[in-house]
């Protein structure tokens, strides 16, 4: 069948500057670019670009320029290039329409309507140059109280009270699910070695953690159980940090994942421990879980297979009533509480629920903090939220509005290499992230990836401790939950109260 | 100015008060009860902390005829009698009140707009079994104080009381006359300098709940972070003030989970992770769960505290000392102070005179030396 297509992208090529060397041939998974030997000349199939830069960013001599292709229907604001382009690939295809990556829609980015405050003269602000200023993190259940005993000079302090299993961590970003199958095993093993590094923790995903890499970074891990129970064994629960059982997933809310046969090679079949070749298939619900109860004997479960020595973490998708399920997955015996916002990333999920499904993170994460302090329940799990997280920024306001910790996948992917074209679910990622191609996959080199990895977390920690001391601040917790430094902008009514976030000037 | 409080949303809270100030507490650690001279002398001396708009004073050993009995200081604004009428019925139906009467002023002093101030001294009437006395006690204050309009709570211990007020320290001393008809074994005192509210004679310095009372100087950043803990434990705020958030996060810590104020300052001043990690293991163990348990209730900011109960008072300043305190003592005199300027000024001569390092508590307990043991900490 013809296409009716448009290209999304239009490649221009400085003619002067090309020297043929062919690095973009050489470079581009989707074969757009090509060299005619005859003509010496280089020629472009602009239909198969996904716009992912990698050969302008590898050509020697910027010759190149890829940007959104100009031709476009007849503006209208309702039947935009994008929707007629969506029926037309169905039309020819009868599929359902693939994407990856978080919505791109312009939803509400209450993030942009929440500024910080800073200290003046009735305190001062702290120098985090000149001062310490601690991040230093703790995900799991605490107690009510301690209970203590002490000698009479008050030296020799014995706790007396039994704890949780807690987790420390450095800074208050971790990295967010990527299952190794749906990322290569060097951006795996990169994330793990920068969550070791810096001292904090990377997601395994469903996709389980290759028995390579349990040893060195166990500990830095959360390993996920999730419905489709790939690669979960003995070994797997207990060398983690943490364990989490996955429920849902902020770009796909309510419907399970899949990973196909191509994707499942040797290394990947017995990480899952499925056949080679076949397809991972996710349900959407975990078959043993239809009720809060269900959820309960299975936090109990693995608490019982790891000797209750790892905090269970359950993770949802921000939906509706977020608040009272995660009231009743804190009462269910979770330890920590994740919650996967609108904005959530994928590396493959239909577009019409990534683009329509769920709620935004911000507000769910007001509601889950007001509702486990309304029903005195807030210390007994942390809090820790994903989707759609840009910058330090949006990490700091996300703990002032009561996270414990955040989530970060898209901005790592960005870090290794990532240009969000949206492709992951092809397999075909030119930057070696979301591929099992190992032509692709050399690509990334774990020491330069895990490097970028733990400059961005130095960055963003650099710049929360410039924000903290701003406000006067010098230990995290203080501002845990701390919504009066927060004001909102632009604000509706409704809004502000669900943040329950003062107006600027209130 | 009590707030008429809209919780449907946090976003309707009122704004915390802002606020500096003086504060100066002494204590006969032989029991011997003094009159307030000193405290009001030494207050004076920090004139330029205050301005005017808040002054008070806790008395402990206040009322030894009657040290068996809850003694209730409770203020009516604009000398309100319908309010009064509420709170004696309330009083009545809850409590056995043995004796109550007008609090005497001097009609004189240089205050503004003095209310009604009456103390009574009752027992709790209640059935076998449920709370205890002072959980009682507690849940009735915080009634009058948030359902009774015009009316509020001074203080609600035995043996002690409350005298606060709006203007300097010593015109709420002069208008209580507090130089000439009270004694007791230990004062505090305190001068208030908010920068955005009026001043409210409830609003003034110490805040108390049964016989605690503190005073504050400070602005906490961390308001926000403990109170919404604190909420959590029943406690909610209706005055929006640090020193409430305070109050109720040593009432918490101390009368209800048992703690020692050596381990609560602890966790109000916690030491950074860098020295922690240089500590021995079970130190190490001990200091890293405090953290880890109440980093909520980590007090974040400038502060300097002087809180006291009968038989102890302390004082601590934040981790990092961004507000001032000092120690000295002289016989069986043991004095805590914004500036030692102001110790002197009552007692010239000091056996010792001490400035502990931010977040170590100066703990002065009657017949003990347990104040000495911050000395090794000093600066």
């Amino acid at each position: 069948m013809k296409t009716f297509m448009l290209p999304e992208f239009i490649i221009e090529r400085s003619d002067e500057r090309c020297i043929r060397c062919k690095v973009c041939e050489r470079q581009c998974a989707e074969n757009v670019h090509r060299y005619d030997e005859e003509l010496d000349m280089m020629f472009e199939d602009e239909m198969n670009c996904v716009g992912c830069q990698r050969c302008v960013v590898f050509c020697p001599t910027n010759a190149l320029t890829v940007r959104p292709h100009p031709s476009t229907y007849r503006p209208n604001a309702n039947w935009t290039r994008e929707r007629l382009q969506d029926l037309k690939k169905q039309a020819e295809t009868g599929g359902v329409i693939l994407t990856g990556s978080g919505n791109d829609k312009p939803y509400r980015i209450y993030w942009d309507h929440l500024v910080l405050n800073a200290s003046q003269v009735t305190n001062p602000s702290i120098d985090p140059l000149r001062e310490p200023m601690e991040l230093r993190t703790f995900l799991g259940r605490k107690p009510d109280k301690l209970d203590i005993e002490y000698s009479e000079d008050y030296e020799d302090v014995d706790i007396e009270t039994e704890l949780f299993p807690n987790v420390m961590i450095e800074t208050p970003i971790v990295f967010s699910a990527m299952s190794y199958g749906a990322i290569s095993y060097n951006a795996f093993k990169s994330l793990a070695m920068a969550a070791k590094e810096y001292g904090t923790l990377f997601n395994t995903g469903e996709g389980g953690l290759p028995k390579s890499l349990r040893e060195e970074y166990g500990g830095n891990t959360i390993v996920q159980v999730a419905s489709g129970r790939f690669g979960v064994d003995p070994e797997y629960l207990n060398v983690s940090a943490v364990i989490e059982i996955k429920i849902g997933q902020g770009a796909k809310p309510g419907i399970g994942g899949h990973l196909p046969g191509e994707k499942v090679t040797i290394n990947i079949s017995e990480t899952r421990m499925i056949p080679e070749g076949t397809d991972a298939l996710s349900p959407a619900p975990q078959h043993d879980i239809y009720s809060i109860e269900d959820l309960s004997m299975l936090i109990y479960a693995l608490k019982e297979a790891t000797n209750y020595e790892k905090p269970v973490s359950v993770k949802i998708a921000a939906v509706h009533n977020v608040a009272a399920i995660a009231s009743g997955i804190v009462r269910a015996g979770a330890d920590i509480v994740a919650i996967d916002g609108l904005r959530g990333g994928t590396g493959a999920a239909p577009k019409i629920i990534r683009d329509n499904v769920g709620i935004p993170i911000e507000l769910a994460l007001a509601a889950v903090d007001r509702r486990l302090r309304e029903e005195g329940i807030r210390h007994k799990a942390s809090i820790l939220v994903a989707g759609g997280f840009r910058n330090s920024g949006d990490v700091i306001k996300a703990i002032a509005l009561g996270a414990d910790a955040v989530y970060i996948g898209t901005p790592a992917l960005v870090a290794m290499g990532c240009t969000l074209c949206q492709k992951c679910y092809t397999g075909k990622c030119a930057w070696g992230i979301c591929t099992q191609d190992p032509y692709l996959t050399r690509r990334l080199n774990p020491e330069i990836a895990s490097r970028r990895l733990v400059n961005l977390l130095r960055g963003w920690s650099h710049e929360i401790k410039e924000m903290l001391g701003g406000m006067g601040i010098n230990a995290i917790e203080s501002l845990r939950g701390n919504r009066d430094h927060l004001r909102g902008v632009g604000l509706e009514e409704w809004e502000l109260n669900v943040l329950g976030v003062k107006g600027a000037g209130e | 100015m009590k707030f008429d409080i809209d919780r449907r949303s946090e976003r309707y809270l009122p704004t915390k008060d802002i606020q500096a100030c003086g504060l100066f507490g002494v204590m006969n650690i032989e029991g011997k009860r003094f009159g307030g001279e000193m405290a009001i002398k030494a207050i004076v001396n920090m004139k330029a902390r205050g301005n005017g708009l808040g002054g008070g004073y806790a008395v402990y050993g206040l009322y030894p005829e009657y040290k068996d009995y809850y003694a209730m200081h409770i203020m009516f604004q604009d000398r309100n009698m319908s309010a009064k009428k509420k709170v004696d019925e309330f009083l009545a139906k809850n409590f056995d009140v043995v004796y109550d009467e007008e609090i005497p002023t001097n009609p004189s002093a240089k205050v503004m707009y003095p209310p009604l101030v009456w103390r009574y001294f009752v027992a709790p009437k209640k059935s076998e079994g449920s709370l205890s006395d002072d959980d009682y006690v507690v849940e009735k204050v915080m009634h009058i104080n948030t359902s009774i309009e015009d009316a509020y709570v001074f203080s609600s211990g035995k043996d002690m009381g409350v005298f606060k007020g709006v203007g300097f320290p010593e015109d709420v001393a002069e208008f209580f006359m507090l130089d000439e008809m009270y004694e007791g074994y230990m004062w505090t005192v305190h001068s208030r300098f908010p920068t955005n509210t009026p001043g409210w004679w409830g609003g003034a310095h110490p805040f108390s709940i049964l016989d605690w009372t503190v005073v504050h100087n400070g602005e906490i950043s961390s308001y926000g972070t403990n109170r919404r803990f604190l909420e959590m434990h029943g406690y909610y705020c209706t005055l929006f003030t640090d020193t409430e958030v305070m109050a109720y996060a040593v009432d918490l810590l101390m009368r209800r989970q048992g703690l020692p104020i050596e381990i609560v300052s602890k966790i109000f001043a916690a030491p950074m992770w860098d020295l922690i990690e240089n500590m021995d293991e079970k130190k190490r163990k001990l200091y890293t769960t405090l953290r880890m348990v109440y980093a909520p209730l980590l007090i974040n900011g400038p502060f300097t505290v002087i809180v006291a109960h009968h038989g102890e008072m302390f004082g601590i300043t934040d981790r990092i000392r961004l507000r001032p305190i000092t120690a000295g003592a002289r016989g069986d005199f043991v004095f805590l102070s914004s500036e030692e300027a102001a110790i002197r000024a009552v007692s010239p001569k000091l056996d010792l005179a001490w400035t502990p390092r931010g977040g170590e508590p100066v703990v002065v307990r009657l017949k003990k030396k347990d104040h000495l043991l911050s000395l090794k900490e000093s600066v």
